[in-house]
């Protein structure tokens, strides 16, 4: 096992109870959009596919990035606006604009 | 190591904070826009930090990536209609997964050109389970679109012998990920992997039915993350594993809150085929020997306008009605008579964890008004009427008593403690889990026929006339 391997699985393990930890606080009212959202952040794919995209003279792998650039960007920016869209819906009185 | 590629460390670990923070700001209604807010511009600083990379030299192919993915993305996050958003999320998982897979795809056909011999073990083990969950979250999630958006059948697809066909297709995916790490960089084994990874995804969705999507949706939400997190072991690049990780850790919470309140492990969940997929399809019509009481407008509204406290309970029929609107109007009428009025969530209310929340916030309905199923319970017992609109399985008391029910033991609405009961509803169907609710037949039971808008909106004429 490489040395990066591992720091790869630290960081992993770490993240994830950071993760767990600060998602069991979200109330059910919000789960909509912390799904979307955390839907948005799963676009950080998008750094693995710039990547891929801009290392070499176009190549199959190129267009593959370029692909993976076009999926990973819809999921970030649809996902950061369309939570963005619901969570300005919730008010807590109704005249509240 | 040298200052950009300093900036660029000191950059990620900037944006990865920002994750989690802006998800920690998600506690709270108040401070959740700010919460996303903050994540995207976690998003925005790791994506400018990337493109200063020494490995990027060309950016017109990122441009034109970047470009039509925000344009897709945009669109679609304004179009969409509130109860479409499962479907959304669904097909946005699958963008995320797809992207991931298609890296590892890139990644191991660039590694296969610049050397003959094996590549080193971390990375091919890598890339094969970002393959694999990539190209799974991909395929799955676009079937779950479908059945969400109706383009299919909403009823578990199965055929003989399915279980087999689908364990056989997993057993081939581990042994060729073994034989092309350890043996031999095939290129044909290697596609063949890429493909049996899409075909598990579908196989493996297609026998869960329409009303189990929102496990479904929660579960592909976690495996978009975990794709993201091996993608990131693969170009070993920390942000995309920790972000990865949020996004795996989120859907997993999300994945057993679901699944608790149905009652149900994961695995009857994904294996069991269960339910007709649509609702009032149920096979199992009303016995009709037992005695049912309907209420007009007049009754319904005189009830719901006189008492001093009101619980409503929506369901999806509430949301497919479109009902919401005249709902809130119900709800300043009431509340302006001085009726103390209540909604009564359910986690399973809507499509996917928290969606009825979303529609009625949308209706423009108070976030405050609204609460989780364990603390409406503890109220029904002192509240004057329950109005039901548009759910059944979430209050049928049979999940509390009868052993033999096939809900037994989920979490119910407590709505048969209440002092009246109003349901609206369209006919004696079943719901999705096609069972006889005994509520109906209460004796302080009315159910209010007709569709959920219409019943809604009259409800509200006759509350202005008292």
């Amino acid at each position: 096992m490489s040395e990066t391997l591992l720091m790869g699985l630290t960081i992993f393990v770490l993240a994830m109870f950071a993760g767990l930890e600060v998602i069991n606080k979200v109330p059910p009212t919000l789960h909509t959009p912390l799904m979307s959202g955390a839907n948005a952040i799963s676009g950080i794919a998008v750094i693995g596919a710039l990547l891929v995209t801009g290392r070499v003279a176009p190549t199959i792998e190129t267009i593959l990035g370029v692909i993976a650039v076009i999926f990973a960007t819809i999921n970030v920016v649809g996902g950061f606006l369309v939570t963005d869209r619901m969570l300005l819906m919730f008010k807590k009185k109704p005249s509240e604009k | 190591m040298n200052l950009i590629d300093s900036i660029i460390a000191l950059t990620y670990l900037l944006a990865a904070s920002l994750f989690i923070y802006g998800i920690r700001e998600m506690s709270s209604p108040a401070t959740a826009r700010r919460g996303n807010l903050l994540a995207a511009v976690g998003m925005f600083l790791a994506i400018a930090a990337t493109l200063i990379d020494r490995q990027i030299v060309s950016y017109s192919w990122i441009m034109v990536g970047i470009v039509i993915g925000s344009l897709i993305g945009a669109v679609t996050a304004y179009k969409v209609k509130m109860t479409a958003m499962p479907q959304m999320v669904g097909a946005f998982n699958g963008f995320g997964g797809g992207a991931s897979a298609l890296v590892a795809i890139a990644e191991f056909l660039r590694l296969i050109g610049e050397t003959d011999s094996l590549m080193r073990f971390d990375t091919s083990v890598t890339i094969m389970l970002s393959i694999i969950i990539g190209a799974v979250t991909f395929s799955g999630s676009f079937i779950a679109y479908g059945k969400l958006e109706g383009i299919l059948s909403g009823a578990p697809m199965t055929f003989p012998g399915q279980k087999v066909i689908n364990a056989l297709v997993l057993i081939s995916l581990v042994i060729l990920s073994i034989y092309l790490v350890a043996v031999d960089h095939n290129m044909s084994l290697f596609y063949l992997l890429v493909g049996l990874s899409f075909l598990y995804g579908i196989m493996f969705v297609i026998p869960i039915g329409g009303a189990d999507m929102p496990v479904v949706i929660s579960l592909l939400n976690s495996f978009s993350g975990m794709a993201a997190c091996t993608a990131g072991f693969v170009v070993e690049n920390n942000i995309l594993i920790i972000a990865g990780s949020l996004v795996g850790s989120a859907g997993l919470i999300l994945t057993q809150i679901m699944c608790k309140a149905m009652n149900r492990s994961l695995a009857n969940v994904l294996f069991s085929a269960f339910g007709t997929g649509d609702a009032g399809a149920g096979s199992i019509r009303s016995s009709g020997d037992k005695a049912v009481r309907s209420v007009d407008a007049e009754e319904a509204a005189m009830i719901m306008g006189y008492a001093q406290s009101a619980v409503i309970v929506p369901g999806y029929g509430m949301a497919a009605a479109q009902a919401q609107h005249a709902v809130r109007e119900l709800t300043e009428l009431l509340e302006s008579r001085g009726v103390d009025v209540k909604f009564a969530i359910h986690p399973v209310a809507g499509r996917m964890p928290g969606h009825m929340n979303v529609l009625l916030a949308e209706a423009q309905l108070p976030y405050t008004l609204l609460h989780d199923m364990d603390d409406i319970n503890v109220e029904f017992p002192h509240t004057d009427v329950a109005l039901v609109i548009g759910a059944n399985d979430v209050i049928n008391p049979a999940a509390r008593t009868d052993k033999s029910s096939p809900i037994y033991g989920m979490p119910i609405l407590d709505v048969d403690k209440a002092k009246n009961i109003i349901i609206i509803k369209r006919s004696m169907n079943t719901g999705f889990a096609g069972i006889e609710n005994e509520l109906f037949y209460n004796p302080k039971t009315m159910m209010y026929f007709g569709g959920a808008r219409e019943k809604v909106q009259e409800l509200v004429s006759e509350v202005k006339k008292l």
